[in-house]
């Protein structure tokens, strides 16, 4: 693939629509599902997540020409693992209380498949801002995903947002389980799914009439 | 003819020698609890994190059992410092006697009690010096059971989910997948142990844990790759796929970190990487039976593939909750 032609602001809108980590691409799921229950745990994964993507990215985008095409995949990934280590240092540091809360997650972003992924197809030939911006919609998008199951966990299961109490009892308390977060993503990806077919179905009526 | 007797006989008296040793360890388990000091005691074991549990074989006297001073718990290294006795419960039955702490009891290290002249009706059965400890290998054996049942890594602690169900759509897939698995992670966790306790730990480099294991992590994923390609080749033209697979799986590089965070020794080690292995093929296993039927199954167009797998993980998840909770020794 040569370089993109597209804009930033595509690249961007990209990463956070089309091609949704979490929605769309299917890939790291494990935290999708392991701690989606609060909305604040998924906005400081998101942000931990989108730390380590754009900085990947752009690490690898300014160093991809020293690169044997051999070793790339250990090179991805001990530059991930390097700049894991960074921010799981950091936010142990300043964030103790919710670092505890996100347990072995912070340090598995190594294992996740979305940050190689956007390395080995799109980081590794374009240059630092593309790449910057494909990071940045990455993470925005994955980020995304994880508020969205975190608010519906936590309005149907608690009745809170964010910790305010908003609806004054709970609606489902099943969603609190860590079990429904199996439920919660399979039915998000039944809602997306259902979503495209009416929209593809409607298209074709247009193109008949 | 001759030689397919000599065989089989061989291979029997192999079958007896394997079945004594599984006899032998089954035993040692079944003793495990049951080893006291005294005649009149049948166990002694820790019950929960404030309680030494004493069963007797017959009922004792209530009045005995009211008196504080007839009890004292000490940790068996030092038997100067005696632990504070919260309260001693009979049960109706008058067999079994709970001894309640102030503090926590630590199961680890061994601990004696003293049962000062057990009174059983109205007559004296002497003073008993009782030792609660917890067998080593039933401590082993719940890691393994623990890892590979009770907080299965799929099922309760929601990791590897990309690989998992990438991989079980078939059953001869998963069952390939997961015993390429359980091989490279067994590999993997010791040398991530013997690197982290020999190296990292002296040299004050803990910071380097992630950088080091996923590199060890890819390394043994290279050198199973390379061995078995040499040595077996049909056994990599089985496995050789999933290989590439089993780096993209959170699993592998979740299970050396919780070995550095919980400090755990050799055998700890080998007991949870194989229960976190064999806990990942069973949950493949389990979940390629149903997928396989849900092939035939006449599901709505929107939950077709991935969606209707998350919702049957999310049964399995329930059903592996019943687990939680659960402790066997």
């Amino acid at each position: 693939m040569p370089a993109t032609t597209k804009t930033n602001r595509q690249l961007f809108v990209n990463g956070l629509l089309n091609e949704n980590p979490i929605f769309r691409l299917a890939l790291s799921m494990c935290p999708a599902v392991g701690i989606s229950t609060t909305v604040m745990n998924g906005i400081l994964l998101g942000i931990a997540v989108l730390f380590v993507q754009v900085f990947s990215s752009c690490t690898i985008s300014l160093i991809k020409n020293y690169i044997h095409p051999r070793i790339r995949i250990p090179t991805y990934t001990l530059t991930i693992a390097t700049w894991v280590t960074v921010i799981d240092l950091v936010l142990a540091a300043y964030m103790p209380v919710a670092y505890k809360a996100m347990g072995i997650f912070v340090r598995l972003i190594v294992a996740f498949a979305i940050i190689t992924m956007r390395l080995e197809v799109f980081a590794c030939k374009n240059d630092l801002w593309p790449s910057f911006w494909d990071g940045m919609g990455m993470g925005f998008g994955f980020m995304f995903g994880m508020v969205v199951l975190g608010a519906i966990r936590e309005i149907l299961g608690m009745g809170t947002l964010l910790g305010y109490d908003i609806l004054g009892f709970r609606p489902i308390l099943f969603f609190v389980l860590p079990a429904a977060g199996f439920f919660t993503v399979g039915f998000m990806m039944a809602i997306f799914n259902y979503v495209e077919t009416l929209y593809s179905r409607r298209r074709k009526e247009n193109n008949i009439v | 003819m001759t030689r397919a007797f000599v065989h089989k006989t061989h291979s029997s008296a192999q079958v007896n020698h394997y079945l004594r040793i599984v006899i032998f360890f089954i035993s040692l388990l079944l003793f495990c609890g049951c080893r006291t000091d005294h005649r009149f005691v049948k166990k002694a074991v820790f019950k929960d994190s404030h309680e030494i549990a004493i069963t007797f074989a017959g009922p004792v006297d209530e009045a005995w059992a009211e008196n504080m001073a007839n009890f004292s718990v000490y940790e068996k290294p030092d038997p100067d410092i005696l632990s504070d006795i919260r309260s001693v419960v009979l049960s109706p039955d008058r067999m079994t006697l709970t001894i309640h702490a102030k503090e926590p009891i630590s199961q680890e290290i061994s601990h004696k009690v003293v049962l000062k002249e057990i009174i059983s009706g109205g007559v004296s059965q002497g003073t008993a010096y009782l030792t609660v400890k917890k067998l080593y290998i039933g401590h082993l054996f719940s890691i393994l059971m623990g890892a590979m049942i009770i907080q299965n890594f799929v099922f309760s602690k929601y990791l590897g989910l990309c690989v998992f169900f990438g991989t079980s759509r078939k059953k001869s897939t998963a069952v390939g997948m997961g015993i390429t698995f359980t091989i490279v992670i067994i590999a993997a966790s010791l040398m991530s142990w013997f690197f982290y306790q020999f190296v990292l730990k002296p040299f004050r480099l803990d910071y380097l844990q992630l950088v080091v294991f996923i590199g060890l992590v890819s390394l043994t994923v290279q050198g199973v790759d390379t061995i078995l390609r040499k040595v077996n080749p049909a056994l990599f033209k089985a496995f050789g796929v999933y290989l590439v697979l089993v780096i993209a799986n959170c699993i592998v590089i979740a299970v050396p970190l919780i070995l550095a965070d919980n400090e755990y020794n050799l055998w700890e080690s080998l007991m949870l990487a194989t229960g976190a292995g064999l806990g990942f093929l069973i949950a493949l296993f389990l979940m390629s039976c149903v997928r396989e039927r849900l092939e035939f199954a006449n599901i709505p167009e929107s939950y077709r593939g991935l969606p209707i797998a998350f919702i049957v993980a999310g049964l399995f998840a329930l059903a592996f909750m019943g687990f939680s909770g659960m402790s066997l020794f």
